[in-house]
């Protein structure tokens, strides 16, 4: 294949990246945007849906595509619910202390990782894709009466791919809605933009955390359920997809979902055309390195407000 | 008694019972006694920044593995000979302490701990990467002839054990030296209030680097110790895992005690020695312990006993 088609494909995995990403980094950022924690745990969240997934489509009959939309139903809120009891059973009673509530979410990190191995095991599984259909798709190149339209070998996307990245927007606009326009969007904006206030006027701050804890690993959780059907869920899947959401949610700054948004199209298509034409660990590197130089050079990216 | 007094005849007491030890216990539990004491040498050099200096890094895999690459790969490919190379262990281990130092002080809290987590991961890719040298995630063992120090055979299970001890008795004399220290204690006053010590006159910033510096280069002697005695150096040591374990072990045994390191490292080697057993999920113990030490326990075990012997360094 040419560089043109490649380039192409480079480009719609970055784009199928990107959506997931997405999602998961919103999810991140929501958190520490309203409770100001980071969520080590974060990327587990994102593996208890692909595995919830593969559970729930083995437990279904059905078909694939029965199983898949229950999946879409079933593991983000059962993730969701995972997250909100962990909100209250630890990282209330903590006070959500910046630097205990790492240490605890490592701990929640190695909890949700090692018991995920010991019920689902340690192979990677897959997941049938509700429908597939791969499209081809067109190339300008010279064919035999000069230059046209060809339809080089491999150049394609599937439906499956499509709709991926058709339902990270509908769900990114659905979100973005919910907390400019409902009661409980507001709650979490007043609270983010200062909990002691929101607190003297009434506001549960206490459910406001969990719901937002539980909406963060939901998102998580979504974007597993997306995923498993081109990549296998595994027990392991968490630690990638944290280090790109902590790349995403840093380099987009915090506060706004339009920054984070914004970087995640930049992080999956940079990811997606490094991938295809240099060495992956090489590009990871590269990554982590940016991350800390952001944070020490900026250190508003990630801080958003005064430092506590 | 004074209170100094006081604490140097019990650290010494803890020293020759360890010592005596090794004339009464079966070999299996020798061999883990002397890993328990090398990874506690480790864990010191993470609580001299944690416990004492109160900044919690997630990055010390790096300057463990510095240590045990540094003084791996010129004995393996200059056949380099073991003092110089424990040399050569220890200035790797200062020098990423002082560059991640340099960089990472720039920040505080929440960010200075994914700062010190980034560069210990780009540090363990960088190790998968130049898998020529390193052979990546297998390792690469060193000989039990180069393991050969002033014609003794570190092989020999007693000898370990006594090096091993002779390492751990040397760092905790330091250390105890060093919190003691007018220095120790401006370390102290940064953990409790860095505005106030700051304007007290003392150079924090100095301070800090300093403490980065010298807790690096510890926590390399102990990847050194651990690579020379045990004859392996591998990339799984410079994986995020091992950044996570000396913070367990400090927070289990007491942060910004002396002694804790070493009593959080032997209780949960021996707790996760014994979960292998019966499953491979064994980290899923180290996760438990985490949170319950947040929730219930933040002084550590030698901290509640602080509590009752106010004079423990």
């Amino acid at each position: 294949m040419q560089f043109g088609p490649h380039l192409v494909l480079a480009l719609i995995e970055g784009a199928v990246l990107s959506a997931v990403l997405a999602l998961m980094a919103s999810g991140l950022s929501l958190v520490f945007g309203v409770m100001r924690v980071v969520n080590v745990a974060h990327g587990e969240f994102f593996m208890l849906g692909a595995v919830t997934a593969w559970f729930v489509a083995a437990g279904t009959g059905g078909g694939p595509a029965i199983a898949f939309a229950a999946a879409l139903v079933v593991a983000p809120l059962a993730v969701g619910t995972l997250a909100a009891l962990a909100d209250g059973l630890v990282l209330k009673r903590i006070a959500y202390d910046p630097e205990r509530t790492i240490v605890a979410t490592i701990g929640l990190l190695y909890i949700l990782q090692q018991a995920t191995l010991m019920t689902f095991g340690p192979a990677a599984r897959p997941v049938e894709p509700p429908f597939n259909r791969r499209i081809a798709l067109p190339w300008i190149g010279q064919t035999d009466e000069g230059w046209g339209l060809i339809w080089p070998w491999g150049l394609s996307v599937t439906t499956y791919k499509l709709f991926v990245i058709a339902a990270a927007v509908v769900v990114l606009v659905l979100l973005r809605r919910g907390l400019g326009r409902t009661r409980a969007g507001l709650l979490m904006r007043a609270t983010q933009i200062d909990r002691e206030t929101a607190l003297a006027f009434g506001i549960p701050v206490g459910r406001v955390y969990a719901l937002t804890f539980g909406l963060g690993a939901g998102l998580a959780a979504l974007a597993g359920v997306l995923v498993v059907p081109l990549q296998q869920a595994h027990y392991l899947m968490g630690g990638d997809a944290l280090l790109l959401s902590f790349i995403t949610v840093i380099i987009g700054g915090l506060g706004s979902l339009g920054g984070t948004l914004a970087a995640a199209v930049l992080i999956g298509m940079s990811e997606g055309i490094i991938s295809v034409f240099f060495s992956p660990t090489l590009a990871k590197i590269a990554a982590t390195l940016l991350v800390a130089f952001v944070l020490v050079f900026r250190p508003q990216g990630l801080s958003g407000g005064p430092p506590r | 008694m004074s209170r100094g007094a006081k604490a140097v005849l019990l650290h010494a007491a803890l020293l020759a019972g360890l010592l005596a030890l090794n004339w009464v216990l079966p070999d299996y539990h020798r061999g883990n006694l002397a890993r328990v004491m090398v990874l506690a040498v480790y864990a010191m050099g993470y609580n001299l920044l944690f416990g004492y200096t109160g900044l919690l890094s997630l990055g010390h895999a790096l300057f463990f593995a510095a240590g045990m690459y540094g003084l791996a790969l010129p004995m393996h490919h200059l056949g380099l000979g073991l003092v110089p190379a424990f040399g050569a262990a220890l200035l790797a281990g200062a020098a990423c302490g002082l560059a991640v130092g340099l960089l990472a002080l720039r920040t505080t809290g929440v960010a200075f701990m994914i700062v010190t987590l980034m560069f210990a991961q780009a540090g363990y890719l960088a190790i998968l990467i130049a898998g020529a040298w390193t052979r990546g995630d297998e390792g690469f063992t060193i000989p039990a002839a180069a393991r050969q120090v002033l014609g003794l055979d570190l092989t020999e299970p007693g000898v370990r054990y006594l090096a091993a001890w002779a390492l751990f008795a040397a760092v905790l004399a330091i250390l105890f030296r060093l919190v003691r220290h007018p220095a120790g204690r401006v370390l102290v006053a940064i953990r409790e209030n860095e505005e106030r010590a700051r304007l007290l006159g003392y150079d924090t910033h100095a301070m800090k680097l300093l403490a980065t510096v010298l807790s690096a280069t510890v926590a390399a002697a102990g990847g050194a110790a651990h690579a020379a005695l045990f004859g392996y150096a591998g990339a799984s040591f410079a994986a995020v895992q091992y950044s996570i374990l000396p913070l367990l072990w400090v927070l289990l045994g007491g942060a910004g005690t002396l002694v804790g390191p070493f009593v959080g490292t032997l209780f949960m080697f021996y707790l996760i020695d014994w979960a292998a057993d019966v499953t491979p999920a064994y980290m899923l113990l180290a996760g438990l312990a985490l949170i319950l030490l947040t929730l219930f326990l933040p002084q550590g075990i030698m901290g509640l006993v602080r509590g009752r012997l106010r004079w423990l360094p």
